[in-house]
């Protein structure tokens, strides 16, 4: 492949972006942070919700299942989007009538087999996964994952927000934070008692679209920038900057737990969507991580806001090789990680590890990339002409 | 020129009109004016109460019952029968929508009752932006809210809140200096509205829930409190207490009688029992307020309050310095005054500024500007306890955007510049238009 090709993905990006793969991963970093750090460093991880891979860790579910009585579960696909497929439950019954519909049959004859497929070493085709070829029905995998039932609620309704990180490479681990997203509205009220209600629960757009309450003026979202104001009108500054910097935590962590898992490639960048839900105690819960964030618009805000995004990020990407590399923002974007945090002040980062150390991120802050753009082109320019 | 003659002529015909408007639809509908509900409904309404929105009522056949615009053709046709033409030479070269002479300020004079506005004095919407450090003011003002807050002094918030309030604290200045606090009687007040409601079902709640469809539920913004616009709109049509504000206003509230006794004072109520009758775009004084207070008594409270201190100068007719009559000819006397190639340019292709700004002002922008900005605009009208920087901002919006203004030839296209305010930064707006342009 020639110097100068950039492709927008990495090859296995599912490690993190399919719901069973990412949490394996994370687990997996959680109990090495554990080793390494202690328990404290490790809890820092606990951002996910409690989740268990369908069918291999049905026993494990069904325990945990028992320990909590009453809790409410969310299955979902894991490769599946735009919110299908996904069901809520309290009873096991209600896993035992699934079962026994297509996705159960799929389920039970997996239940059979060994959790992986792990490839022959030796070569030669193993007898059952051969079996496997012969099922029409491609195989589906779900996870069941605790459903939060707290979440923040603005005008009684439920939303999650949608947040973009932009990765330039995974070794050393470099990552950007733009400054805007949204949050997306559930159109009906919360309420638990709806479980049946898929339009409730779910805040896609996607699965938002088809409910009959649907007005596509609407949109159903507000501007990153709204959420916060909102947010320190109501809490004041301080627990904002908590929460914001409990949700930059998330996307560090979860990019670490990747790290190493991930086929490094210098051409390859990728832009995430992070799906992000805030419950009543105002703490951040990761949800899910697309590779494939939907860049079509609901409103002309959201038009505004997807172009410049795309346009920061091929700034970024810099196929015409304008950027020293030294640069910590760009546009609506942030450097957020670079090989180790990067701090808001001048000068290298707080190695000292003791307080004033702020991260570069700025989200849901004022995003002023035009004047920001200018300034940056217009300094490159006169660099470029002095030689060094 | 006097209340009282603005009040007999002009006012009480424009409430027959619109007294008219609301019994014709309600004959034509065949819906009463007031019915009390059956158990089963109420059960029900009591059940939804957090959710009303979700409700999608019929309301097709109903229409608001004036919208802004109907309302600035009868302000167009005022004349005071006292007033001769002789008498004032600046007003007869008046050449604005508005004929009543009334007296307003100019710029010295604004610049004087701004004076907090000044450039040498900081304000939050210009002094907190990004570039500026917050040692310079940022910091230092929002200790002295905090202070304030503290001694639950309201005067004191009253004259701070001049220079804006900061985000964290505004909900609770703006609570001091309406003085209001939420005792036990406060919340089982609006509990009893709530009742109220529950109980008996008004054709004027039709018209509530059609705005606030037809306006706040479109917002992009505000469409997420929609349940809380129904809370506080139902409950207040119901409140007598706003009566009482009709005693400084020159309206009176609408009267209906009881079936076959027309005419009969004592088989006379009020109606709606507030007395207002809710026109296009009502909910959204409302809607900016949900930004702020979440518990609905306290919500409504403040709503009310902001209602008969403010909001209700804005759709009567009165000669008071802040009734949208004033601004009305505040705003072209100064737009006329200070940008007369504007002003004549507009007139001369039919695009008489008050036409575009009138809905801007009945609003108080809200609606119109981000909310961020329109809180900061808020902030000063509980300072200054005055509407008239909602004239001053019309004037500077003009102002800012005077160059494409003058470039357009007809009134669709001047509306096309002045169609979206939601960019624009209040506090600075002001500050150039008052203190930095040379007149």
């Amino acid at each position: 492949m020639g110097e100068h090709v950039r492709i927008s993905h990495f090859r296995n990006h599912y490690e993190l972006t399919r719901k069973n793969y990412m949490v394996k991963n994370l687990k997996r970093f959680r109990k090495q942070l554990e080793r390494e750090a202690g328990k404290l460093e490790a809890a820092k991880c606990d951002f996910f919700p409690k989740t268990f891979e369908m069918p291999c860790e049905y026993h494990l579910f069904v325990e945990e299942f028992r320990k909590n009585p009453g809790i409410t579960w969310i299955m979902k696909p894991v490769a599946r989007s735009q919110g299908k497929g996904i069901f809520l439950f309290r009873r096991l019954k209600d896993i035992m009538d699934w079962k026994k519909g297509t996705a159960g049959k799929k389920l039970t004859s997996l239940e059979a087999q060994p959790a992986r497929n792990t490839v022959n070493p030796s070569g030669s085709h193993d007898t059952r996964s051969s079996d496997d070829q012969k099922d029409e029905i491609p195989v589906e995998n779900y996870v069941a994952q605790r459903y939060i039932e707290n979440p923040y609620l603005i005008g009684g309704r439920k939303f999650d927000l949608r947040v973009y990180v932009l990765v330039m490479s995974y070794i050393p681990l470099r990552a950007w934070l733009y400054r805007d997203g949204f949050a997306r509205f559930s159109n009906t009220r919360f309420t638990l008692n709806s479980i049946d209600d898929q339009y409730v629960h779910l805040t896609n757009v996607a699965v938002q679209k088809t409910s009959p309450d649907y007005h596509p003026k609407k949109g159903c979202k507000w501007m990153l920038q709204r959420f916060r104001q909102y947010l320190a009108s109501k809490h004041g500054p301080e627990a904002v900057e908590t929460l914001f910097s409990d949700m930059d935590n998330i996307f560090i962590r979860s990019l670490q737990s990747v790290q190493k898992v991930i086929i490094s490639d210098k051409h390859c960048f990728e832009l995430y969507g992070y799906d992000i839900l805030i419950d009543q105690d105002l703490k951040p819960w990761l949800l899910e991580v697309n590779a494939s964030p939907s860049l079509t618009a609901s409103s002309q805000e959201d038009y505004e806001l997807k172009t410049c995004l795309l346009e920061d990020t091929l700034h970024i990407v810099d196929m015409e090789a304008r950027l020293t590399g030294r640069e910590k923002r760009v546009g609506g974007f942030d450097l957020m990680w670079n090989d180790g945090p990067v701090s808001r002040e001048e000068g290298g980062p707080d190695l000292s590890g003791m307080g004033n150390f702020v991260t570069n991120t700025h989200l849901g802050c004022v995003n002023d990339r035009k004047e920001q753009l200018r300034q940056l082109f217009r300094s490159l320019q006169g660099q470029k002409k002095t030689p060094n | 020129m006097t209340l009282t003659v603005l009040r007999s002529t002009r006012q009480g015909s424009w409430e027959k009109r619109i007294l008219k408007s609301l019994n014709s639809m309600c004959t034509e509908l065949s819906i009463p004016l007031a019915r009390k509900r059956p158990v089963g409904e109420q059960k029900e309404l009591l059940n939804k109460w957090n959710e009303m929105g979700t409700d999608e009522p019929d309301l097709s056949l109903f229409r608001p019952v004036y919208a802004p615009k109907d309302f600035l053709e009868v302000l167009i046709n005022l004349r005071n029968p006292n007033y001769e033409s002789g008498d004032s030479l600046s007003f007869r070269t008046h050449l604005g929508l508005i004929q009543v002479p009334l007296k307003v300020k100019d710029i010295p004079e604004l610049k004087e009752f701004f004076v907090e506005l000044g450039l040498t004095t900081g304000q939050l919407g210009i002094d907190d932006s990004t570039q500026v450090p917050p040692e310079l003011f940022e910091n230092e003002h929002v200790r002295i809210g905090q202070k304030v807050l503290t001694e639950q002094d309201s005067a004191a918030a009253q004259q701070y809140i001049r220079q804006g309030s900061p985000t964290a604290l505004r909900a609770e200045l703006w609570a001091l200096i309406l003085n209001i606090s939420s005792h036990p009687e406060d919340i089982l007040y609006y509990e009893q509205l709530k009742t109220n409601v529950i109980q008996h079902d008004l054709l004027v709640d039709s018209l509530i829930y059609k705005d606030v469809k037809l306006t706040a539920s479109n917002d992009d913004y505000y469409f997420v409190f929609e349940d809380y616009l129904y809370q506080v709109l139902l409950c207040f049509s119901r409140d007598t207490s706003v009566l009482s504000h009709f005693a400084y206003n020159s309206a009176s509230p609408p009267k209906s009688y009881i079936r076959g006794k027309l005419g009969l004072e004592e088989y006379a109520v009020f109606y709606p029992p507030n007395g207002v009758i809710p026109f296009h775009g009502f909910s959204m004084y409302v809607a900016p307020l949900c930004f702020l207070y979440h518990e609905p008594s306290k919500l409504y409270q403040i709503f009310r309050e902001m209602y008969v201190r403010f909001f209700f100068r804005l759709h009567s007719i009165s000669s008071h310095p802040s009734g949208i009559v004033s601004l009305c000819l505040l705003f072209e006397t100064l737009l006329q005054t200070y940008l007369p190639q504007l002003f004549y340019h507009l007139r001369e292709i039919g695009a008489q500024p008050l036409r575009i700004s009138f809905k801007w002002m009945v609003r108080a922008f809200s609606g119109y500007l981000a909310t961020d900005q329109l809180l900061l605009l808020w902030d000063r009208i509980l300072g200054y306890n005055s509407l008239e920087i909602l004239a001053v901002l019309a004037a500077a919006v003009f102002a800012f955007r005077a160059v494409n203004l003058m470039e357009v030839t007809s009134l669709a296209a001047a509306e096309a510049v002045l169609a979206d305010l939601s960019t624009l930064k209040v506090m600075p707006l002001l500050q150039i238009f008052l203190f930095a342009t040379v007149t």
